[in-house]
């Protein structure tokens, strides 16, 4: 097992990742700009560097920078957390070559996963369903383009197949807009991700996101953790999380997750990854699969009993996984609430110091944030600062306790989304359960009509 | 104790007030004092390893708290590495107290990821300290020189 991982992000996640190596006896470095020299993590760290200036370029995302550190405190393993250089093959790849583990999959399989068109291609010959499209990337000739589209059916969405995460994508609903729509989805793409290949999909008008959860390790023993429901959603970042998905059939659960996991065989995975699907009319659509832990592992966690992070670290180590399949069991209800600091209704970002700071607690709930009583949050990332993620018996009593919860919490100083939480936790169509990726869109849209 | 760490726990005592300051590391043990301080305040610091202290016949070492940095223009690594003071093991440091220093001289090497990397001087004038050991990591923003 490893004595010493260093930690190559920032915020919750660094905590979180902090608190799994504590627990497992593994010491811990913390790297961090200069404006996250404050962090509570940091200060609890065995060891801290400082690895560059605020901008991530300079600093979170600088390769060198992290490796350097590595070199210079000894350790033996890097933890990139989500987001940042996660899912970069090349960050990974270059960590291996330098003499350290990477905690995640092997840099050929982030690579072949980042390409969304060869993504599917490899979902598709593993038996994993996939959203009708072009079955590949668009040719230049227009001419063809609008065959393949006319096959396909209107309304499509062309997206870029360097993208990801929601970004790089264009709706298209006639004819008439599709030339002009890839000729400027291929340009953001050159520009984003430096690749302009763009692939077609039909768009699906009411589906929920729900997605599966793996965990693999090096030795060809891949197990599927059940799914989360994350439709709740906004410019295709997720709000509020939720698992098991309500209404899904357990047949339908056992047939996708083990389609997942045989896939994860095929292509030699190795760690935590996640499936991400749509689903609609009680059919899965794959649309990309996110090589890396997620933020809303915690909801997995708590119906599970498992602990996501330990287990990306114990893979790492290259032990046998300790869970089968049958050992895993979906047991309650949990709903994770992200905590942004922002404005709840015009989400805009809003930094600055939090000068009151109350943490809720009780049965049931769990708090995943790195702030503090006077913590200032820096302008120069993502607004996410914290998690609430209330468990229960049903979804009702999760439900009930994420009401209470977030009733407690105070967070002065900044604007957080709390508000826009306790809104959708009283909205009918949420208590209702099954809403689809576009319900927060249109709730937030009459919302600002009427305000 | 690595050198590194007790130079942090002086920075701590520096910059917090404490007049204090003892730490239990496994067998190791560090007393720092301010000098001048009227009363004793000890500081708890969770030890990394969670040992006993009883059989503690390291070594004890006390040390004065540092004073403050000489006025002068403090020069900062630009990276994470490795601090050289030579170009070379054996070969002569690059500077030394008292020399004199243009503005692109080469004070030092920090060594990432396997390459060297010359740090020049972007002030002119005489090396009045060097904050470094030599062989010593640095982090980003690190004060290295100070130079009048």
């Amino acid at each position: 097992m490893f004595e010493k991982i260093l930690i190559a992000n920032r915020g919750e996640i660094a905590l979180r990742i902090q608190r799994a190596c504590r627990e497992m006896g593994i010491k811990t470095v913390a790297v961090h700009s200069e404006a996250d020299t404050e962090a509570k993590y940091v200060k609890l760290a065995d060891e801290s560097v400082c690895i560059g200036p605020a901008p991530s370029e300079k600093s979170y995302l600088n390769i060198p920078a992290i490796i350097s550190a590595a070199e210079v405190t000894d350790s033996e393993a890097i933890h990139p957390g989500y987001g940042f250089l996660a899912e970069n093959a090349d960050f990974a790849e270059r960590v291996e070559k330098s003499g350290f583990v990477f905690i995640g999959p092997r840099p050929e399989t982030i690579r072949l996963m980042g390409d969304k068109v060869n993504a599917k291609n490899a979902m598709k010959k593993a038996g994993v369903p996939c959203v009708p499209g072009s079955d590949g990337a668009l040719p230049e000739s227009p001419e063809e383009v609008k065959e393949i589209i006319r096959a396909i059916g209107y309304p499509v969405i062309i997206k870029a197949s360097g993208g990801g995460g929601g970004r790089g994508m264009r709706v298209v609903h006639t004819e008439a807009a599709l030339s002009n729509a890839v000729i400027m989805t291929r340009n953001e793409a050159q520009a984003a991700f430096g690749n302009p290949m763009v692939y077609a999909e039909k768009f699906m008008e009411n589906p929920r996101h729900i997605e599966f959860q793996v965990l693999v390790d090096e030795h060809r023993n891949a197990i599927y953790l059940g799914e989360r429901d994350c439709s709740i959603q906004r410019r295709n970042q997720k709000i509020i999380e939720e698992a098991p998905a309500i209404g899904l059939p357990a047949r339908l659960r056992d047939k996708i997750g083990s389609r997942c996991v045989d896939a994860c065989r095929r292509i030699g995975y190795r760690g935590v990854g996640t499936f991400e699907f749509l689903f609609e009319k009680k059919e899965f659509y794959f649309i990309e699969m996110n090589t890396r832990l997620q933020v809303e592992h915690p909801i997995t966690e708590a119906v599970t009993g498992i602990d996501l992070v330990q287990q990306q670290i114990h893979v790492a180590a290259g032990e046998k996984l300790s869970i089968r399949q049958k050992d895993v069991v979906q047991k309650g209800h949990a709903i994770e609430c992200r905590i942004n600091a922002e404005d709840p209704y015009k989400l805009t970002p809003c930094a600055g110091r939090i000068t009151q700071y109350h943490v809720p607690g009780g049965p049931g709930i769990r708090v995943d944030s790195h702030i503090y009583h006077n913590y200032i949050v820096p302008p120069n990332y993502d607004s996410l600062i914290g998690k609430v993620i209330a468990y229960g018996d049903n979804r009702g009593q999760a439900i009930a306790r994420m009401r209470i919860a977030l009733s407690e919490m105070i967070v002065e100083g900044i604007m957080t989304n709390i508000p826009l939480h306790l809104d959708l936790l009283y909205d009918a169509a949420f208590l209702r359960g099954g809403a689809n990726i576009h319900y927060l869109e249109q709730m937030l849209a009459q919302h600002n009509k009427q305000g | 104790m690595d050198l590194r760490k007790l130079k942090k726990l002086i920075d701590l005592v520096q910059e917090s007030g404490i007049a204090e300051l003892e730490i239990t590391e496994g067998e190791e043990k560090v007393r720092i004092c301010r000098s001048g301080a009227e009363t004793p305040i000890y500081a708890a610091v969770p030890p990394s390893v969670a040992s006993a202290t009883t059989a503690a016949k390291a070594p004890i070492v006390t040390t004065e708290a540092v004073e403050e940095l000489p006025t002068g223009h403090v020069v900062k690594a630009p990276m994470v590495g490795t601090f050289y003071r030579t170009s070379a093991p054996g070969s002569d440091p690059f500077v030394e107290v008292g020399q004199t220093v243009k503005v692109g001289d080469t004070l030092c090497i920090i060594e990432a990821m396997k390459l060297l990397n010359e740090i020049e001087s972007d002030q002119e004038g005489t090396i009045k300290e060097i904050l470094i050991e030599n062989g010593q990591p640095v982090e980003y923003g690190e004060s290295l020189f100070v130079i009048e």
